[in-house]
């Protein structure tokens, strides 16, 4: 089986790789559109599920006025950013985190055979366009955020709105294809991956200020979250950082998320030529 | 019945519930995984919690540092005890038809679930409650109970959360019997039962309002009042007062539980016959 990783990434990609990979895309859209009505109810229940989470941030500023000394618009901004950023993640290769049942049923080989990549087929042989209804309200409520926020709008800053939730997403892509290699070592502790994305989801909502220097640096610099939702709204909120980070670092999310996204698939990559096959 | 006068009866069930722990101590690997990432977000849960008090000037709603501590890593300690997190195992049965098996043993439906879930929670005990409580001792200070009724009845509230939480999932589950795809409903269920059961952040720190909504649902029952009695939240009275709210809801759902049973296994055909 080993033979077969390298040659499949190898031998380089056929010139019709885009049509097979769209045609694929083509018929999981045709399945899930299918089924109208329970398309429906699970993309409303998608945007139920991030204003119940939401709840969480407006229980924090029933209590108090600022949290880790940002006001609610400016938590919010953040909250907003961190949600569209991980649900297009999750809606481009959240399905990375079903790789150990591919490895177990031994259906990952077949994968291996077929002259696509692996990653690529395993990314695309689920999309649920469910997970837009994540991204829209995530939106939504970060429409509302900057208006509350009262945002002085530059040229600039409108450019970065426009590229930050694209970054956040690559860096949330990253981060779970870095994290589905612990399959090809531990098939039953794919849970581990959890706390780096959907952790690193969970606290990238949040001012970093209120989480301590060894958590914050390693959501910054290792695992770069920080780079999805906080360091950005502080450059649109026209805030200095109070930890003392730079302006400049604020208006890096995209080159970082790249950098990130390249690490990934070459880990990917160390994780792929290990892999022997489960059978016997 | 729940439990049968027969003593004899009551051999199958404890032997229900040693398999459903050994069934769960079999992969050690996820038990170490589970425990890492419950540690991780009882970081950033605390982080968080630590954030308000601080805005608030130290304390928040009765609550210090060390008592949010308490709550962030107890509240975690019981995430693989009570399974707040989905469970979908006997509606994947009903699916599936082998539901049809299960109903024809000798054992009641709901009794053998619940003592495989008793035994499961023991070991989720056993294996995932000590890491996240130690490390928050070490590293965030924790509010050890020292009311003697409190004390008394933790081991008695944890099962029962257990219970109300079973409770609840079998009831869940059921639904297979008449909607055929449930993941949806159980991701909203984890959320909002994870809500208002006081998971994310305790009940009172709600807003009044809402901390009436949570209170007349079952979910504290789940998680918060147990955590009350290790905070300090509930002692003396109301912490008897807690453990009874705990007592009547595993009673009530269970008793629900039976009845949704026997209307969902009215409309079971079974294949050829």
């Amino acid at each position: 089986m080993a033979d077969a990783a390298v040659a499949t990434t190898a031998t380089g990609r056929p010139p019709t790789v885009a049509p097979a990979y769209l045609a694929i895309i083509r018929s999981r859209v045709a399945a899930q559109a299918s089924y109208r009505a329970s398309f429906a109810v699970e993309l409303g229940s998608q945007v139920l599920l991030v204003l119940v989470e939401f709840v969480e941030i407006y229980v924090v500023f029933h209590q108090v006025d600022s949290l880790g000394g940002f006001d609610y618009a400016e938590v919010a901004v953040m909250y907003g950013l961190a949600v569209a950023s991980f649900g297009l993640a999750d809606l481009a290769v959240g399905h990375v985190d079903e790789l150990p049942r591919y490895l177990r049923a031994g259906t990952f080989d077949s994968f291996l055979l077929r002259p696509l990549s692996a990653l690529g087929q395993l990314v695309t042989s689920d999309f649920s366009l469910r997970r837009l209804g994540r991204v829209g309200t995530g939106l939504a409520v970060l429409a509302v955020a900057l208006h509350a926020a009262q945002v002085d709008w530059t040229p600039a800053r409108v450019g970065l709105l426009v590229v930050t939730p694209v970054a956040g997403a690559i860096v949330f892509s990253a981060v779970f294809i870095a994290t589905a290699v612990i399959g090809f070592w531990v098939v039953e502790g794919m849970e581990f991956a959890n706390a780096f994305t959907y952790g690193g989801n969970y606290l990238s909502a949040f001012p970093f200020t209120v989480f301590g220097s060894a958590i914050r640096r390693f959501f910054t610099f290792l695992v770069p979250v920080g780079f999805v939702a906080y360091l950005p709204s502080l450059a649109l909120l026209g805030r200095d950082d109070p930890l003392g980070m730079p302006g400049w670092v604020s208006w890096c999310s995209l080159p970082v998320s790249l950098v990130a996204m390249a690490a990934a698939l070459l880990l990917w990559q160390v994780g792929l030529r290990r892999y022997v096959g489960t059978g016997s | 019945m729940i439990i049968s006068g027969e003593v004899g009866a009551l051999r199958p069930v404890a032997a229900l519930a040693g398999a459903g722990y050994r069934r769960w101590a079999t992969y050690r690997q996820a038990a170490v995984a589970g425990v890492f990432v419950n540690t991780v977000f009882g970081v950033i849960k605390l982080s968080i919690l630590l954030g308000i008090a601080k805005s608030a000037g130290g304390s928040v709603a009765g609550y210090d540092a060390a008592s949010l501590s308490t709550y962030a890593w107890v509240s975690q300690a019981m995430i693989a005890v009570v399974m707040i997190f989905g469970w979908t195992e006997l509606a994947d049965r009903v699916r599936t038809g082998d539901i049809a098996v299960d109903l024809a043993r000798p054992v009641d439906l709901q009794l053998s679930w619940l003592a495989t879930d008793l035994g499961r929670g023991a070991w989720g005990l056993v294996s995932r409650a000590a890491v996240p409580i130690l490390f928050g001792a070490v590293f965030f200070g924790f509010h050890w109970p020292d009311d003697p009724t409190a004390i008394a009845l933790l081991p008695v509230s944890l099962v029962l959360a257990v219970c109300v939480s079973f409770a609840m999932r079998f009831m869940l589950n059921l639904l297979a019997f008449w909607l055929t795809e449930i993941r949806g409903l159980v991701l909203l269920y984890v959320l909002v039962a994870g809500l208002l059961g006081g998971h994310l952040v305790p009940v009172q720190l709600f807003p009044g309002w809402l901390q009436t909504v949570a209170y007349a649902t079952p979910f504290p029952a789940m998680v918060q009042f147990t955590i009350d009695l290790v905070t300090g939240q509930a002692t003396g009275l109301r912490a008897v007062g807690e453990v009874a709210a705990q007592l009547g809801w595993t009673i009530v759902l269970l008793l629900a539980g039976r009845v949704v049973l026997a209307r969902a296994t009215r409309r079971l055909v079974v294949q050829g016959g």
